[in-house]
């Protein structure tokens, strides 16, 4: 049967404002859902990319740029990490015991690049020994960089197959990476050899930036994988103790205040997810309950004319379904408009990652959302429905009483 | 159809002051058979409606039985009793019993609005609208019930019961709101509809009753008694 010429939906109908409040409440239910469970998902979607792209276990950095405030610095907002130490602690660090693996990146700040009004951090690694940003690079890019090739974080605006000036020098853009939701994504990617080409180009250009900077001697920091048999704290201690005037950290540490205030966040979220959930399905609840009870000699008339009690419990429920799903939908609607074209609005404001998942997931989420509102709006009622289906009608019957 | 009720008896748990136990009706036997009209009067607060509800399928009895053709109506399960009513029974309730939220003519199809498709219930429009110019209330198909009269409303409830041709109908004071040109063409329609073999069972206060009635029944503090 058409849905508009049902009972349950007449009976909706007939009481517009009603419904309109109880539509807007199970909105406002559903919005806060797919709103606070997205917003969950993206911050540790955003946490967890982070750690993917450090890649390393420890990082070492020279021990005169570092409290922890700046490695956290360090690690989200690159623009601000330029510190450099000697060439010779990276071989020092090499000698010790549990390493597998061992790196080292160079940054460079650059202040003026053909495409970008802010200022954005060039990184460079180490191709020969790289085991940390290799990997996605070779998977975004489609393999190895050659010279005067970059790769490019997300929010650069420009395209793979253009190309992107740094004093005079023109190169390659081969790949965009994937959102980090932090300023990794302002970064570009690329090998010791072409930061050599580029310092060398600012020093003819008669700019001064990099005049220390030998990018032979010297690094900005070292990545090191610990080998099997080692724990990453016994190395730690081992290179803190050891290896003098550089700072060693586990990377998960460098974000572990991210992830303090990311918890903190997330619990915020979804305490004010719970209010809202309980206010809205006890004020349905209540709005259920009394206009099936305003209803009584309705219903009564309803088994006068042969419907039986599962049907009164059905057209109840039925109501709840109409209204629950038409609110949901609106508040799934309204919650992904406010959340996904003002992603990197929330980001900024709460300087957190905060990295989307990805279209699938958002739909999930979507309809996970959407059947906990429903689902929540129609066990409220559930009460009220049992509670009609047992009406006496012999007895509500008795005359306009 | 028959109806035989046997030993139906109902009693109320009052609360109020000292609980007590209220006899509505006392155990009765009564037999309502196809092609008569029945006219039950009585003293307010006899038991009538109690009586009519247990026979209607719509009270359990505290004890006794209610047999439709042989068959124990309150021994089937509420699936099949509703069924049953929707088919075989039709029942005018004393009072207002609209539904607000549908207009007059959807009210009058009810039993429609709550089973079977769309066209079922598009086809019984006719029969409504036959029985709404019977009634004098043609017209009024797309009105809502708020815009009703009392009398016009009471028709409404009458026009609902008698739409499917129950085997049975049941009317709780059909008369109660209506004028006297009106009470005499309900009481009328009823005689009609007791004539083409439906068992018909009126409760009233009405005296103009007797005059269509087949068997008259007197009720008082709970005992039926012929007249
Ligand atoms: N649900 C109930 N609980 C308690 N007492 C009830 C209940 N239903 C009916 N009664 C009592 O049973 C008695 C019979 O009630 P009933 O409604 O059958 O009377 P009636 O003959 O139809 O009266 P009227 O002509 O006013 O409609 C009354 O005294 C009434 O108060
Ligand atoms: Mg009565």
């Amino acid at each position: 049967m058409k849905l508009t010429e049902s009972l349950s939906f007449r009976n909706i109908k007939g009481r517009p404002v009603r419904t309109a409040v109880l539509i807007a409440l199970t909105a406002i239910m559903a919005m806060s859902a797919i709103c606070g469970s997205l917003a969950v998902m993206s911050l540790r979607n955003g946490l967890g990319a982070l750690e993917a792209r450090l890649g390393a276990d420890i990082m070492t950095v020279p021990a005169s740029a570092v409290s922890k405030q700046d490695f956290e610095n360090i690690v989200l907002q690159g623009s601000k990490g330029y510190f450099y130490m000697d060439r010779s602690y990276y071989d020092k660090i090499a000698e010790r015991e549990g390493i597998e693996k061992i790196s080292y990146q160079l940054y460079l700040a650059s202040a003026s690049a053909g495409c970008c009004s802010v200022p954005l951090q060039i990184i460079g690694y180490d191709p020969d020994t790289d085991f940390t940003v290799s990997p996605w690079i070779r998977k975004s890019a489609g393999g190895e960089l050659k010279e005067l090739d970059v790769v490019v974080g997300n929010d650069l605006s420009v395209f793979v197959g253009e190309t992107i000036t740094f004093y005079g020098v023109t190169c390659n853009v081969k790949a965009k990476l994937d959102k980090t939701g932090n300023d990794l994504d302002t970064a570009v990617y690329t090998d010791i050899g072409t930061i050599k080409r580029l310092i060398a180009a600012s020093l003819e250009l008669g700019m001064n930036d990099f005049k220390d900077i030998d990018p032979d001697k010297v690094v900005s920091c070292v990545l090191i994988k610990v080998a099997d048999g080692y724990s990453v704290d016994e190395v730690l201690n081992d290179l803190n103790l050891h290896v003098r005037r550089t700072k060693s950290f586990k990377t998960t540490d460098m974000i572990s205040g991210v992830s303090e205030s990311l918890a903190g966040v997330s619990g915020i979220i979804g305490i004010l997810m719970a209010a809202v959930w309980v206010l809205v399905l006890v004020i349905l609840f209540l709005a259920v309950y009394m206009s099936v009870n305003e209803r009584k000699k309705e219903f009564a008339v309803l088994r006068v004319a042969g419907a039986s009690r599962s049907r009164l419990a059905g057209i109840v429920m039925s109501e709840t379904l109409i209204i629950t799903i038409t609110g949901a939908v609106i508040g799934i609607f309204l919650g992904l408009l406010m959340i996904l074209p003002f992603n990197g609005l929330i980001e900024e404001s709460t300087g957190l990652p905060f990295l989307l998942p990805d279209t699938l997931h958002i739909i999930i989420c979507a309809f996970v959302a959407l059947a906990a509102s429903v689902i929540a709006g129609m066990l409220s009622s559930l009460g009220s429905a049992k509670r009609i289906s047992r009406i006496d009608t012999g007895v509500i019957l008795r005359g306009d009483n | 159809m028959t109806i035989t009720a046997t030993g139906v008896c109902k009693d109320f748990i009052r609360q109020g002051k000292n609980t007590n136990k209220l006899t509505a009706v006392s155990p009765t036997d009564i037999t309502i058979e196809a092609g008569k009209l029945y006219v039950l009067m009585g003293r307010s607060g006899s038991g009538k409606t109690t009586l009519l509800n247990m026979l209607a399928g719509l009270l359990t009895p505290s004890s006794g039985k209610v047999l439709c053709d042989g068959e124990d109506i309150y021994a089937l399960d509420d699936e099949k009793l509703s069924r049953f009513r929707c088919e075989h029974i039709g029942v005018i309730p004393q009072g207002q019993t609209a539904v607000h939220s549908l207009n007059v003519l959807e009210n009058i199809c009810l039993s429609y609005m709550l089973y079977g498709s769309l066209k079922e219930r598009e086809a019984a429009y006719p029969a409504a609208r036959e029985l709404m110019r019977k009634l004098g209330i043609a017209g009024l198909e797309n009105e809502m019930p708020s815009a009703l009269s009392g009398g016009e409303l009471r028709r409404v409830a009458i026009a609902r019961a008698m739409l499917r041709k129950p085997d049975v109908l049941f009317a709780d004071e059909p008369t109660c709101d209506l004028d006297d040109e009106n009470t005499a063409l309900v009481l009328q329609t009823l005689k009609e509809t007791a004539q083409s073999s439906t068992a018909v069972f009126v409760v009233t206060h009405e005296r103009d009753a007797v005059g269509y009635a087949d068997i008259c029944l007197n009720m008082s503090g709970g005992s039926i008694g012929k007249q």
